[in-house]
């Protein structure tokens, strides 16, 4: 077990990496510095500021120097559209704000996805089932980002319940919105494929077992249906973790929430090639690591994986 | 001993003999017809093919560009751009006084041709990828699918943005980035089948008479791909249409004048507190019947090609 953490850190090492080369060779092809303004400015200033920047330096130094100070440090350097700011200072404000909703919509559509995938399984072909099949059905056109301005149409101008945007330091009013249009589509999802997993494993020999000797219903479903149902929505949380952080720049957009997903915009319309790979950088850290833990609760679930 | 126990069943038995003699049943028949009978899916191959039309053949049914600003109807003046067919703006006016029908034909377009181009790029790059991967086996196997995962572990929506900022925003741009991860998954369904098909007969066959491995990947691996193939790039069109209006839905997308689903959308989103609803329900509504349509087509291909739910 152990030596197979060790491998998945061993291989996640070098994609990090690439991501970072990646995005670097990226950022340098760009056609113009981030200082080519409309009016040039004099050499010497811009000399003054590329020196600043590092960007007089060769692009093998600059690449290396970068990684190594992201590495070593967790520094992703100066932002290059607000002169005062770091990187680091962009995302300590942002983070927060997109981990708490963003923490929330998914113990959100875990938890009802499940609920509801379990309940339309055993309670198969009931208003249930429909209800859980029609809501999945239904979400799979409804992407949080046309999900979110029907929710503001509906809460905010006709029944005039919830604030159609801001953040307002986390106050529930201003989460529900959020929460509801990142997680639903998810919360769907979730739901669909325990359904059929549950259905699945409900007809096969060892619950038969289970109920032959008259197990009660609520045991044979806790302690001996769920572990093998959850296995296929277990290796559905990679891409809804993955989804859900590329959903919240969405909901951050649209509701002004404040988080990381609104400045990494603000920085793609600026240019702010910085702020963007940083961004970009620390969201491919967490999916590989999120997909680690996976992994790890796979194995750790599933007896027929030994490593 | 009789043979056959009554003479009606020895009479139907060669009748039944005599029709497969008349038409046989190839395994693409047999799924037509399991599709034609699947009536959700021939209901959303209906309403996609009127799509199509609309897109190609709408905008000869108005006078209007997408891009001609009536501005008598822009600005605080948007509430009088109702649908109407005395004015002939069908679907009314967006926020400047653009015909709203013509610019959501045009975004309807735009948002289709993303699908498909993603899908083709999809079917293309990521069988043969994937069959040449899954074929050749051991260390190209390793390397070229160890590529695979670790493109997919890339956040591919912040990189394609980064792209779409660094190289300037276009819809050829637009293409490229989806095109470039569109293929990933197809690549892994591909191999998939093709471990599974390389140990046959016919693919045996074809080695013991000589014929070079590349040939055999296109001439009897990918052919017997197909049917996996197809369903699963119908599949894949709405998630590319979702990602194209994503990202034109930030506004970084396809650029003024022209439009995709997304934009119009967030026009919409944007406009809805004046009381300009249609400005928003016109574009959503395309964008939902299409994603459907898709979907149901979809899931009808599954049922019909996939012989193992059947």
């Amino acid at each position: 077990m152990y030596s197979y953490i060790l491998r998945r850190l061993l291989v996640a090492i070098p994609t990090i990496l690439v991501l970072i080369v990646l995005s670097f060779a990226l950022m340098f092809a760009a056609p113009g510095g981030p200082f080519n303004a409309e009016r040039p400015l004099p050499p010497d200033v811009m000399a003054n500021i590329q020196a600043r920047y590092g960007l007089d330096q060769p692009y093998w130094k600059q690449m290396f120097d970068y990684t190594w100070k992201v590495v070593t440090q967790f520094d992703f350097g100066p932002s290059f559209k607000y002169r005062d700011r770091s990187v680091n200072d962009i995302i300590a404000q942002g983070f927060p704000v997109t981990l708490v909703y963003g923490s929330w919509a998914f113990v959100v559509a875990v938890t009802f996805g499940l609920g509801l995938g379990i309940l339309a399984a055993i309670r198969q072909n009931t208003w249930l089932d429909y209800l859980a099949v029609g809501v999945a059905i239904g979400a799979q056109v409804l992407p949080g980002f046309v999900l979110a301005p029907i929710l503001v149409l509906v809460f905010t101008y006709w029944l005039d319940l919830l604030p159609g945007g801001g953040w307002n330091g986390g106050q529930w009013q201003y989460v529900i919105m959020p929460v509801i249009a990142l997680s639903t589509g998810y919360l769907a999802s979730i739901a669909r494929i325990m359904r059929s997993s549950m259905l699945e494993v409900m007809n096969s020999g060892f619950i038969r077992t289970a109920r032959a000797k008259g197990l009660p219903m609520r045991r044979i479903i806790w302690r001996h249906a769920m572990k093998p149902a959850l296995l296929p929505v277990l290796s559905y949380l990679g891409p809804a973790f993955v989804g859900m952080i590329t959903g919240s720049v969405v909901i951050d957009v649209y509701f002004s929430t404040g988080g990381i997903g609104q400045f990494f915009v603000n920085s793609a319309f600026h240019r702010d090639y910085s702020v963007i790979m940083g961004i970009t950088i620390l969201v491919g850290v967490l999916t590989i690591l999120f997909n680690l833990v996976v992994d790890l609760l796979y194995a750790w679930i599933d007896p027929k994986i030994r490593y | 001993m009789q043979m056959f126990p009554d003479k009606t069943v020895a009479e139907g038995l060669t009748n039944a003999a005599q029709l497969a003699d008349v038409q046989g049943r190839s395994l693409w028949k047999d799924a037509r017809i399991r599709f034609s009978r699947n009536k959700a899916a021939m209901i959303s191959l209906y309403v996609l093919i009127g799509i199509v039309l609309f897109c190609v053949f709408g905008g000869l049914f108005t006078q209007y560009e997408i891009d001609t600003a009536d501005f008598t109807l822009s600005g605080p003046n948007a509430y009088l751009g109702v649908p109407s067919f005395a004015t002939g703006h069908y679907f009314g006016t967006d926020e400047l006084g653009r015909d709203l029908f013509a610019r959501t034909v045009q975004g309807t377009g735009i948002s289709m041709l993303v699908g498909v181009v993603g899908a083709m790029v999809a079917v293309i790059v990521g069988t043969l990828y994937g069959a040449v991967s899954g074929y050749f086996g051991a260390r190209t196997d390793m390397l070229m699918m160890r590529t695979v995962d670790i493109l997919m572990s890339v956040p591919y929506m912040f990189v394609l943005i980064l792209m779409l900022v660094i190289f300037g925003r276009s819809i050829l741009m637009l293409f490229i980035g989806i095109g470039l991860i569109s293929w990933l998954d197809m690549a892994r369904i591909a191999r998939g089948q093709t471990l599974s098909i390389k140990n046959k007969e016919f693919v045996e066959a074809a080695v013991a008479i000589g014929v070079r491995p590349m040939t055999i990947v296109v001439r009897h691996i990918v052919p017997n791909l197909l049917g996996i193939v197809v369903v699963y790039s119908t599949l894949l069109i709405p998630g590319m249409i979702i990602t194209e209006s994503f990202i034109s839905f930030l506004g970084l997308g396809v650029a003024d004048p022209n439009a995709s689903l997304g934009s119009l959308i967030a026009k919409g989103a944007s406009q809805m507190q004046y009381g300009v609803l249609w400005q928003l329900l016109f574009p959503l509504f395309f964008f939902i019947i299409t994603l459907f349509a898709f979907f149901f087509v979809g899931d009808g291909l599954r049922d019909a090609l996939d012989p193992k739910d059947r």
